[in-house]
């Protein structure tokens, strides 16, 4: 009351921006957005704004401190609800309704146009009997455990170059992580012509090492590796988690280390990858994530084949419920997908406690 | 801090580093070189074998052809219609949320954000992904909103928790003494959001917004499934219009390629300090 009394609301982010430095200061924030707030207005010695309202009583409304605690909680309640409530409408509609829905949607036969009608556990056996349903789980397994385990290796690797002191290091940057933000499906188009096995540069650049040319997209051997090769453009993303991770390691741990005569391997081995494993987790569930749910790249490169060498469950389910009005079984195979990949993650998750180190959290 | 793994043979170390780095930058470059390459490349030059590295002739006209052979222009306003009310919706919306989640202290807010955190898992691709997209389409298409941006735009008004979970580790950042001197002084929740925990944002909330503009930028898979008519398609389905062709001619679709990915190069290039920091702070 006494600060509007006195100044009004207008001074109000100037005061701000020099206290929040003082705070960035005292956390030794480094990232550069919180330097952007604190370069705004020098740190200078300013009155603590608790001392500045420390003699105020409120003088209305004097109730006993206890109930004045309990409304205070209660309003907090309704009031961080309500600030939330999007968020909460949000994950019922778009996440807990289509959930339910594929397996409500996964016992009917329905078409997309009239009312969808009961027939039970149908279209699950229908699945059960489809080779090409277990072929699209299997080419998502491949997936998975090729692109995720590589994409650490990759990630981890770029990051440990990245944080060498090399001086050009911001142009690297910017051109590893010019891939993440180039869109996936024009990438597929730029591989498609860069896979060539007549006309790409692939080819000709493994041509001038005398390896024979590769027909990448149109051989059910090579497919899958071509895909592959398509998230891995998305590593430069994951490299910086990573540098970010290995920044935050104190340093006095690699100086105690040097001391006890440790040499690059056993410093990286005992000391760097253990406190990278909370990153390495983040990376794993996410590229689980993104594996499960692969689509496009396959869609626009190969439409599934050659010999269904590609066609992963994601573009299963949009043939059947957009190409062949299967509605009903394109939800059963979600359900089974959402199922498939919700179990990876938690037993991702859970094996988290024998291999995640978290001492520096 | 920083040089944590180079102790005594440091330069050799740095040689290693920079090789690796070229390499791995020239094979990151490489699509998109041989797209602006194919791109100039006339049909005769396109035809060569082996192909050559770098275009004998400057083929420009191949960009006025890209367009003519699909409706670029509205495509191109289609997009950036897509993209701008993402934005906004991405913006408002996690502002608020992240808000509640960081600047309020309730019972359970915590606990509640486990949930949060949990479907990062599904709503990875964002706004359609591939699990749930059967039950919303239907859903969707029930309320006749089918060959409409509002099943791509409205999910972007309810939050996403990538952008929730940037927002509340930023303002988890701004000291709460903050507010409580705010409330002192007699200002509501509203007004503490309005006036001092907004300003102090605003840089992550740049990031935000840049992430969401790329992102539907970017979308296929959204379009693909909502957009049937193709008065209404963004570039991205733009794009297929020569693949669906007999053949496809690869110097014409680069050209158009080209135009689809330029717009998101430069404002990742010109904000390329915000999208690195953004990652930093979201990214663990």
């Amino acid at each position: 009351m006494c600060l509007v009394v006195r100044a009004g609301f207008e001074p109000w982010p100037h005061r701000i921006d020099r206290r929040l430095a003082l705070f960035c200061d005292a956390r030794q924030c480094n990232t550069n957005l919180c330097k952007q707030i604190s370069s705004e207005e020098p740190p200078t010695a300013q009155a603590d704004p608790a001392e500045t309202v420390s003699g105020f009583r409120p003088t209305e409304s004097m109730k006993t401190s206890r109930q004045r605690i309990i409304s205070r909680e209660h309003r907090g309640l309704l009031l961080g609800l309500l600030f939330i409530s999007p968020w909460i409408v949000g994950f019922f509609l778009f996440l807990v309704y289509p959930v339910l829905s594929n397996f409500y949607l996964g016992m009917t036969q329905y078409s997309g146009f009239g009312e969808p009608e009961w027939t039970g556990f149908r279209n699950y056996e229908q699945l059960v009997r489809d080779p090409l349903f277990w072929s699209s789980l299997y080419n998502t397994f491949y997936y998975v455990t090729l692109a995720v385990p590589l994409g650490v290796v990759v990630a981890i690797a770029l990051a440990l170059a990245m944080n060498q002191k090399v001086r050009e290091v911001t142009l690297y940057r910017v051109l590893l992580y010019l891939p993440s933000v180039t869109p996936v499906f024009a990438l597929s188009m730029m591989l498609i012509w860069l896979l060539n096995p007549r006309f790409g540069l692939f080819n000709y650049l493994l041509g001038l090492l005398h390896i024979p040319a590769i027909n990448w997209l149109g051989d059910a051997r090579w497919s899958k590796l071509a895909i592959v090769l398509v998230a891995q453009f998305g590593a430069g993303h994951i490299g910086l988690i990573f540098l970010t991770a290995l920044r935050a390691i104190p340093s006095n741990l690699y100086d105690a280390a040097a001391l006890d005569g440790a040499g690059w391997w056993r410093k990286f081995w005992h000391i760097t990858l253990p406190l990278l494993t909370p990153t390495i987790l983040y990376d794993i569930i996410i590229g689980i994530g993104l594996g499960m749910q692969v689509f496009v790249p396959a869609y626009i490169m190969t439409g599934g084949g050659p010999l269904n060498s590609t066609m992963f469950t994601a573009l299963y389910i949009y043939k059947n419920a957009f190409e062949y009005s299967q509605v009903g079984l394109a939800a059963a195979a979600s359900g089974i997908l959402f199922v498939i990949s919700a179990a990876l993650a938690i037993i991702t998750f859970w094996s988290s406690k024998y291999w995640v180190n978290y001492h520096l959290e | 801090m920083e040089d944590t793994l180079s102790a005594p043979r440091t330069e050799s170390r740095q040689i290693v580093a920079r090789i690796f780095l070229i390499g791995t930058c020239l094979f990151y470059i490489s699509p998109m070189y041989w797209m602006l390459v194919t791109a100039l490349k006339s049909d005769k030059e396109l035809a060569r074998f082996p192909p050559t590295l770098w275009p004998q002739e400057m083929a420009w006209q191949n960009f006025t052809l890209a367009t003519g052979t699909f409706p670029f222009l509205p495509y191109l306003g289609n997009t950036i219609f897509y993209a701008a009310l993402t934005m906004l919706g991405s913006v408002l919306s996690n502002f608020v949320i992240a808000y509640g989640f960081s600047r309020i202290k309730w019972p359970g807010r915590d606990l509640l954000f486990y949930p949060v955190i949990a479907s990062i898992f599904i709503f990875i691709q964002f706004p359609v992904n591939p699990i749930t997209m059967v039950p919303m389409f239907s859903f969707f298409a029930k309320l006749g909103l089918v060959n409409s941006y509002l099943p791509l735009i409205l999910p972007t008004f309810f939050g996403n928790p990538f952008f929730i979970f940037l927002l509340r580790q930023f303002m988890l950042q701004i000291p709460s003494n903050l507010s409580e001197a705010a409330k002192i002084d007699g200002a509501n929740e509203f007004q503490i959001m309005y006036r001092i925990i907004l300003p102090l944002t605003r840089p992550a909330l740049v990031v935000v917004a840049l992430l969401a503009g790329v992102n539907a930028w970017n979308d296929f898979l959204g379009p693909l499934i909502y957009l049937q008519n193709d008065k209404l398609y963004t570039l991205s389905l733009g794009l297929t219009f020569f693949k669906t062709m007999h053949g496809i001619q690869f110097n014409l679709l680069m050209a158009a390629s080209c135009l689809v990915v330029l717009p998101v190069v430069a404002v990742f290039l010109f904000f390329q300090r915000f999208f690195i920091e953004g990652i930093s702070l979201g990214g663990r």
